[in-house]
């Protein structure tokens, strides 16, 4: 009897000594709380109570056991593994400032992040993946007080043309993106060397020139949302407020024609003998404007 | 009347008057609030004030122009000729009760030379203001709130001419560092508080105004020396003073 006594209070010690070490980000009560939470892709449902055991196996030890991308291979591996309880992600459909869909989170997962340690996690089930969506969220109390952004609208994707690409050199000029990604889109412009993401790590600009693949996707679609957006948390802007959504294809074409890639863009840019960006010339008169628009910021 | 009936009489009497009194008391109108007081000072810097660098901008010929004539330093210690420390923020951390309105005033945070003008702003929480780009080049404006906090860190492109972005934080914060990724020297600090704020000027002289009598704890900031509070009483038509002096390191 008393050693039993004595065990079961060397139990609760032990469990209370493991309960106030995990005390880092979210409360072990609050974390319990957070396990309620729900994904919507589709006609899925993800449940964080469902995800646990996935979690810890495929996904700790880079983003660690709460969540805030201090799992034990984290200091081997750059880029970092995200840090879910910030809340702040790359890869949306929605607005700068303001939080993914469910939908946009169970994309990266099943996708991956090409140039990174993040590998695609489609090899497990739509339902698995929806389940470590909830699973992403619940680590962070955001998801309680914020609603996701309204996606942006991405029109349905036109013909190439030789009008379009020169348009969108014309918008890659004013726009000044080959201050950071150079004039021919290398990565290389006069400000890439201080780039710095949110937690002033150095980081650097997407190389066009030599890469096919962005991390938040591959396709026309994706880089038309990737610089509409922004990504959150690295120096890379939003766009919407300055480029109207027919143009933005116009510059997805252009992009195009600076990579590696076989792409009809890239023939006709060949044809017209393109030349890269003279960053010291003047925009052209006939320059698209900018379109005045409400850009609010509240939070949601 | 009969003694036991007068002295009834007198009861219910005096219970009806106490009664009125009590009721006319507590019905008593809030009067028009009292002549609002406020507290002014001076922010002195104790020593020599840490070098500012000159900022170098070739890497934006069009900014490096302008500045040609004056070159500018970088703003992390603003310091006048008397040890006036300037660009600090002065405000209220405990007792305001005020009105949870936000200011109606929408103030302008431009980008001109390559820099933020005002280095430092003040704003209600909820309080709109807006960002303008008055250079011929582009910027981004990227405010850095606490990682994980109330506010929203977000990024947005703005080129030359485009039109202003309205903007609002949501939840005091002292304070949000802004920045703009391809001009890296470009810094400044908006401070989000509850309640009015002053910001001292190059003498290192702020004001606050339109606070009601009262006990207040006032806490003022500065971008490199961090805070520091003190008590105030605020006395009805009386100005208050409260003088703050940080040490250079």
């Amino acid at each position: 009897m008393r050693t039993q006594q004595l065990k079961s209070i060397a139990c609760a010690v032990v469990v209370l000594a493991f309960s106030g070490i995990s005390s880092a980000q979210l409360t072990k009560s609050q974390e319990d709380e957070n396990l309620g939470m729900e994904a919507h892709v589709g006609k899925l449902t993800g449940h964080a109570r469902d995800a646990g055991t996935n979690y810890r196996r495929y996904c700790t030890g880079c983003h660690g056991d709460l969540g805030d991308g201090e799992g034990e291979n984290a200091q081997w591996i750059d880029p970092k593994p995200r840090n879910f309880t910030l809340a702040t992600f790359k890869c949306r459909s929605t607005p700068s400032g303001s939080l993914p869909t469910d939908n946009d989170l169970y994309d990266t997962v099943g996708r991956g992040l090409q140039s990174s340690n993040m590998p695609s996690w489609n090899p497990l089930s739509d339902q698995q993946r929806a389940d470590l969506v909830a699973y992403v969220k619940h680590f962070s109390e955001r998801w309680k007080t914020d609603k996701p952004g309204t996606p942006i609208e991405i029109p349905s994707e036109p013909a190439v043309t030789a009008d379009r690409i020169k348009s969108g050199q014309t918008l890659f000029q004013k726009l000044e993106c080959w201050k950071c990604h150079g004039v021919e889109g290398r990565g290389n412009g006069s400000s890439a060397d201080t780039l710095t993401d949110d937690q002033n790590r150095p980081i650097k600009p997407f190389n066009f020139h030599d890469q096919t693949k962005f991390k938040c996707g591959s396709e026309d679609r994706d880089l038309y949302r990737i610089f509409m957006t922004g990504l959150d948390g690295t120096p890379m802007p939003s766009f919407a407020d300055n480029v109207k959504p027919d143009e933005a294809w116009d510059l997805v074409f252009y992009l195009r024609t600076l990579q590696p890639l076989h792409t009809k863009a890239k023939e006709i840019a060949k044809q017209l003998g393109l030349k890269p960006v003279n960053p010291n010339a003047p925009a052209p008169a006939n320059a698209p404007a900018p379109q005045p628009q409400s850009n609010e910021n509240k939070p949601q | 009347m009969t003694k036991p009936n007068r002295a009834r009489a007198i009861a219910i009497v005096s219970a009806i008057l106490l009664l009125t009194l009590v009721v006319t008391l507590s019905q008593r109108r809030v009067k028009a609030a009292p002549p609002e007081g406020g507290i002014s000072g001076t922010i002195k810097l104790e020593g020599t004030a840490p070098h500012q660098r000159p900022i170098d901008m070739s890497k934006e010929p069009a900014c490096a122009a302008v500045h040609k004539a004056n070159p500018v330093t970088t703003e992390n210690v603003v310091a006048g000729q008397d040890g006036g420390l300037k660009n600090v923020v002065v405000y209220i951390s405990e007792g305001w009760s005020g009105a949870a309105e936000a200011a109606t005033a929408t103030p302008t945070w431009d980008q001109k030379g390559c820099q933020y003008i005002p280095h430092v702003m003040g704003l209600d929480v909820n309080q709109h203001f807006k960002v303008t780009n008055s250079d011929p080049t582009s910027h981004n404006i990227h405010p850095m709130p606490k990682p994980g906090g109330p506010n929203h860190e977000w990024n947005k492109s703005q080129p030359s001419g485009a039109p202003p972005i309205d903007a609002v934080w949501g939840t005091e914060e002292v304070a949000i560092h802004v920045k703009c990724n391809i001009h890296p020297w470009m810094s400044g600090y908006m401070v989000v508080v509850k309640g009015p704020y002053g910001i001292s000027d190059e003498k290192g002289a702020y004001k606050i105004e339109n606070l009601p009598p009262g006990n207040y704890t006032l806490t003022a900031w500065q971008e490199t020396y961090g805070t520091q509070t003190q008590k105030v009483t605020v006395a009805a038509g009386k100005p208050a003073s409260a003088n703050f002096s940080f040490k250079a390191k």
